[in-house]
């Protein structure tokens, strides 16, 4: 069984997309093969900056004879259908053998493929797939149509077994495949032959290559934690640096450098990200006083003075990089300590969004919201509002300009030299967490109200502009923010009514748009109305609201027209609640609570207070996950269907009390009582929003309804017997559906 | 000439001497104020149509925000690039650029030097192409780029692109620690100059000028009026009744391309442009650079049928 080696040598493929590469070469290269009807081993497949390589072993040396039979018309079928049947099979008429079959005779078609030589299928599949590699970006070069990451300048592509190897011949775009390779560019440039993947890596590995990325990778960090450590100094870990680093070398050379004094007072992020960003240094930090003391470069070279000319010219180049940061930074000192006034004034012409205003009419939204926010998140109103707006301040920094990435934080340094509350300089950094479904959500009250002002502001300003996200298309993360707001909520355990915030918020924007002062102050009186009113009338409401508004201001003449503002400003209230519910399914899923759960306890009142409605989910999913609540579902489905058939059928509602004293049956009497003693437990836990006892006691319904589903017929020849017993399901029905719209749940 | 230059003028000297030497038509510099040396018209407009080019040349380079009063080691408001352009680029480009950084003095065999991805893109000329940042020893000392596409046009065939930083590049073979205390003529000569005599004053000047001074309003003023002109130069119909010829004007309607960029860039540097005005002031710039690309694919220098 022959091995294959394959590499594909160019110039340098950027780090982040080597190791993608390797393994789309090597799925590319074995499905094709297997397609192709060979079988392997095992393959694998490495990168370096110049090279993808793949080594396929045991590959089968041809693929086998493949001998099908397809049975076909009868004889004497039209020609159109022998014809037809020709084309699908690729054989010719006479090719077809007659042969009998139970109805008469029958054509038959027999085609043979004959095996193919892997080395054939090899030069085709790679072929393939070196023209249809999925590069995130490729590109032409000299007057050639191929597309590759880089220019490609050579092909290996060889088989070998025992007796030797041989070069699989193959030609891309006038460059023809060959069994040789070149070491390192400075190191060892020369051109050799290799005769297996064994004697590749052993090759180049004597040519100063390493093949293997981990290797590399390896290699790196324990030569910089070893230096490190020899000087009682550790490496700050930073394992995407490590990776990018390990495809930047074929052969890399550890070296641990000094970073000049003057520098030492940055912040220690500062020097973190200038290295990082600008130069793939890795960070040395003293352990004793957390300092970023040094760094780690990794070079490609190996050079007669051991590295002391390229030590020393990177540390030159850190010593101009830390002179520009320090230049931010001390002239961004001046601003902060003077209290960032230039910084806040020059917000105002800065664009958020050109129908969403300036980013300082934006702060000025956050900074009331939070404001607002604030009493039902424990934080001070007066401290939220503030921390709201200085939270943006540093985006007119200079460093912040330098390096984006250090905004919020730098905030937070410069609120602190502003003598700021440590609250605000808090909020400073967190007000933009949690920027992933990973990251740390803040607990400071203060942070996480304008964490929460911040992004309802920009999601209610979306979708008050229409800009909602569309499949895969959310250009301002809001799909982030919905499920930060969520996060926020559910792990601060917050009791937040979402709809009156973002209708609130959503007054405003569209007040501001629509250029009607008004509308926001509309929008403040409905805030209290609309805490009362359960979703279902939220049509209503809007019917209403313009007549109420009017009555509540004084104002006593009879609406004209319904305006269509306000009927906006509801609906996309609402079409963002379901945002939000979307972010919570997807939530709740990962944390193993089933959809139709969700969707149970979305259907009940109060769905915009999302803790609640967890808290609800969470003890429906437990009570579901038990004996009782399983069959009570069932028990609860069976009731609902009779009762709502004969509903149907007689046109009434059969929601009047049921009596007890026309109960016939033990089994029927009994549940009277269940039900009396379940009405008892569940009305107060649902009060106090208990929703595990609540359930709980509406498991226990489960016996009783079994029983009397047992014993019971419920369409009874007497019509008094039937509706009583119907009005009995009916309280079954109201007391399951007052803890969930168990209606919603499957099975 | 293995031995190491010995001041900020000889490695241009060398490096025109190499590339001479390498086939390129040694240009000089464009007389306008441009941001990079890929804005003169013999990167930008002849890295268009099917006709081989090879030029080289020095071009001195603005670029506003970068003003630090002299006093950064190697930030500066004015410097120099040394701009190659190629095309077809040849197979051994990459080898021919490491020739020249020997030809300056540079040992491959004592240095770190990488090829660093780096996507280069000019969202005002209209331009994007795929290359790397060259590193020696941590320093990013040249762009290396493969043009795909200019003023919005596919590259056919496909343009090398090599830009040198000259200042940092000789700073650092030249074993200095200052921009300023680079020598700049021959340190030996009876009057020696360092870089510093030669522009220190004038980055301080400048520095106050693009910052705090530059009159935003004027500057404004001459965006419109460039970007007016541009216009009006292109929508002039291509055949001129003086000369009876047909005489597309791609390249002075460049020129106002250029002015517009740059003013873009003072006003930049003045902060009185927002993030979605920066946008729209860059789009209107590349809207123009397109245009003019438009103009020079239908000259006989853009491959045109004469």
């Amino acid at each position: 069984m022959p091995d294959l080696l394959i590499e594909l040598f160019s110039e340098e493929i950027p780090a982040r997309m080597q190791t993608r590469a390797a393994d789309d070469l090597r799925k590319l290269v074995t499905d094709g093969l297997v397609e192709a009807g060979l079988t392997y081993a095992g393959a694998a497949a490495f990168s370096t900056p110049r090279r993808l390589t793949l080594s396929v072993e045991g590959l089968t040396g041809e693929s086998k004879a493949v001998r099908e039979e397809r049975k076909g018309p009868k004889v004497g079928a039209p020609d159109q259908a022998i014809d037809g049947f020709l084309r699908g099979a690729g054989v010719a008429r006479e090719d077809l053998e007659v042969r009998d079959d139970k109805k008469g005779q029958v054509y038959f078609a027999v085609i043979e493929k004959p095996g193919r030589m892997a080395a054939d299928i090899i030069a085709e599949v790679l072929e393939k797939a070196i023209r249809n590699f999925p590069w995130p970006k490729s590109m032409r070069w000299g007057e050639g149509t191929l597309k590759w990451v880089r220019p490609l300048h050579s092909i290996l592509c060889i088989l070998s077994d025992e007796a030797g190897a041989v070069v699989v011949p193959l030609e891309v775009d006038g460059m023809t495949s060959g069994n040789t390779t070149r070491g390192h560019r400075f190191l060892a440039p020369d051109a050799f032959s290799v005769v297996s993947t064994d004697d590749y890596e052993a090759k180049l590995k004597r040519a100063n290559v390493v093949l293997r990325a981990d290797e590399r990778a390896e290699a790196i960090w324990n030569e910089a934690t070893t230096q490190a450590f020899a000087l009682g100094l550790e490496v700050v870990e930073d394992k995407g640096l490590l990776a990018e680093v390990a495809g930047l070398v074929e052969w890399p050379v550890v070296l641990l450098g000094q970073i000049d004094e003057a520098f030492l007072g940055l912040p220690p992020e500062v020097l973190q990200t200038s290295m990082k960003e600008h130069q793939k240094f890795f960070s040395v930090r003293n352990p004793k006083t957390n300092r970023i003391e040094r760094f780690v470069t990794v070079a490609n070279m190996e050079t007669a003075d051991n590295g002391a000319t390229i030590l020393a010219g990177n540390q030159k180049v850190l010593f101009a990089r830390l002179a520009d940061a320090k230049f931010f930074w001390e002239n961004d000192l001046r601003v902060a300590k003077a209290g960032m006034q230039p910084w806040l004034d020059s917000l105002a012409n800065v664009t958020f969004h050109n129908k969403l205003g300036s980013q300082k009419d934006r702060i000025e939204r956050i900074a009331a919201l939070a404001r607002e926010i604030a009493p039902s998140v424990g934080a001070d109103p007066d401290l939220a509002e503030q921390a709201a707006k200085v939270a943006k301040a540093d985006l007119s920094s200079e460093m912040v300009y330098e390096f984006p990435e250090l905004q919020g934080l730098m905030g937070r340094y410069y609120a602190a030299e502003a003598s700021l509350d440590a609250q605000v300089a808090a909020a400073c950094e967190e007000h933009y967490s949690p920027l992933g479904p990973s990251d740390a959500v803040p607990t400071a009250p203060v942070s996480v109200a304008v964490a929460l002002a911040d992004k309802i502001d920009t999601l209610t300003g979306f979708w008050a502009i229409d800009e909602k996200p569309t499949g895969s298309k959310d250009p301002f993360a809001l799909r982030r923010a919905a499920l930060g707001v969520t996060r926020l909520v559910l792990e601060n355990d917050l009791r937040i009514v979402l709809f009156d915030r973002s209708f609130m918020a959503f007054a405003k924007h569209v007040g501001r748009i629509a250029g009607d002062d008004d509308f926001a102050e509309l929008g403040e009186a409905f805030e209290v109305l609309a805490r009362k009113l359960p979703e279902d009338l939220v049509e209503q409401f809007a019917r209403d609201a313009d007549k109420v508004v009017r009555s509540a201001r004084g104002l006593d003449q009879p609406p004209t027209e319904e305006r269509e503002d306000i009927k906006f400003g509801l609906s996309s209230a609402k079409d963002l609640l379901s945002f939000f519910h979307d972010r919570l399914k997807v939530f709740l899923k990962d944390k193993g609570i089933r959809q139709d759960i969700i969707d149970a306890c979305i259907a009940m009142p109060g769905n915009d207070d999302l803790t609640l409605l967890v808290k609800r989910a969470e003890a429906l999913a437990a009570t579901l996950a038990t004996d009782d609540g399983e069959n009570l579902i069932q028990g609860f489905k069976r009731a609902n269907n009779i009762l709502t058939q004969a509903e149907e059928k007689d046109g009434v509602e059969y929601s009047y009390g049921a009596d007890i004293k026309y109960a016939e049956d033990d089994a029927e009497k009994a549940l009277f009582a269940a039900l009396d003693a379940a009405d008892a437990k569940i009305a107060p836990a649902m009060a106090a929003e208990d929703f595990s006892t609540a359930m709980t006691a509406m498991a226990a319904l489960r016996k009783p309804i079994d029983a009397f589903f047992t014993d019971v017929q419920v369409n009874a020849d007497s019509a008094l017997l039937r509706r009583n017993r119907l009005n009995l399901l009916s309280r079954i029905r109201n007391i399951c559906l007052s803890v969930a719209d168990l209606t919603k749940i499957e099975g | 000439m293995a031995d190491k230059p010995r001041s900020f003028q000889e490695i241009i000297l060398r490096l025109q001497t190499y590339w001479a030497a390498k086939g390129c038509a040694i240009l000089q510099p464009y007389d306008m104020e441009v941001g990079a040396g890929t804005f003169h018209p013999a990167t930008t407009l002849r890295a268009l149509g099917s006709k081989p080019w090879a030029a080289a040349y020095v071009q001195p380079s603005r670029r506003p925000t970068d003003g630090r009063y002299g006093e950064n080691p190697n930030r500066l408001q004015h410097y120099y690039q040394y701009q190659v352009l190629i095309k077809p680029s040849p197979p051994d480009m990459q080898d021919l650029y490491l020739g020249s950084l020997k030809a300056i003095g540079v040992d491959a065999s004592m240095h770190d030097i990488r090829f660093v991805e780096d996507d280069w893109e000019s969202p005002t000329l209209g331009a994007w192409g795929l290359g790397w940042e060259v590193w020696c020893d941590g320093m990013e000392v040249s762009q290396f780029t493969y043009f795909q596409q200019v003023g919005g046009h596919d590259c056919k065939p496909v343009s090398g692109e090599l830009t040198y930083g000259l200042e940092r590049l000789a700073i650092y073979i030249l074993g200095v620690d200052h921009v300023m205390d680079m020598p700049f003529n021959d340190p030996d000569a009876p009057i020696a100059l360092t870089y510093g005599d030669v522009f220190r004053q004038t980055e301080q000047e400048y520095s106050r000028w693009n910052f705090d001074i530059a009159d935003t309003d004027v500057l404004l003023q001459h965006f419109v009026d460039a970007e007016a002109e541009c216009k009006r130069i292109l929508d002039a119909p291509a055949d001129d009744p003086k000369t009876g010829r047909k005489i597309i004007m791609a390249h002075p309607a460049y020129d106002q391309c250029i002015k517009a960029s740059h003013v873009f860039n003072l006003l930049d540097a003045r902060g009185v442009i927002s993030v979605t005005e920066r946008q729209a002031y860059i789009g209107r710039v590349r809207t123009l650079a397109k245009a003019c690309a438009d103009a020079f694919v239908q000259t006989e220098a853009g491959g045109a049928a004469a």
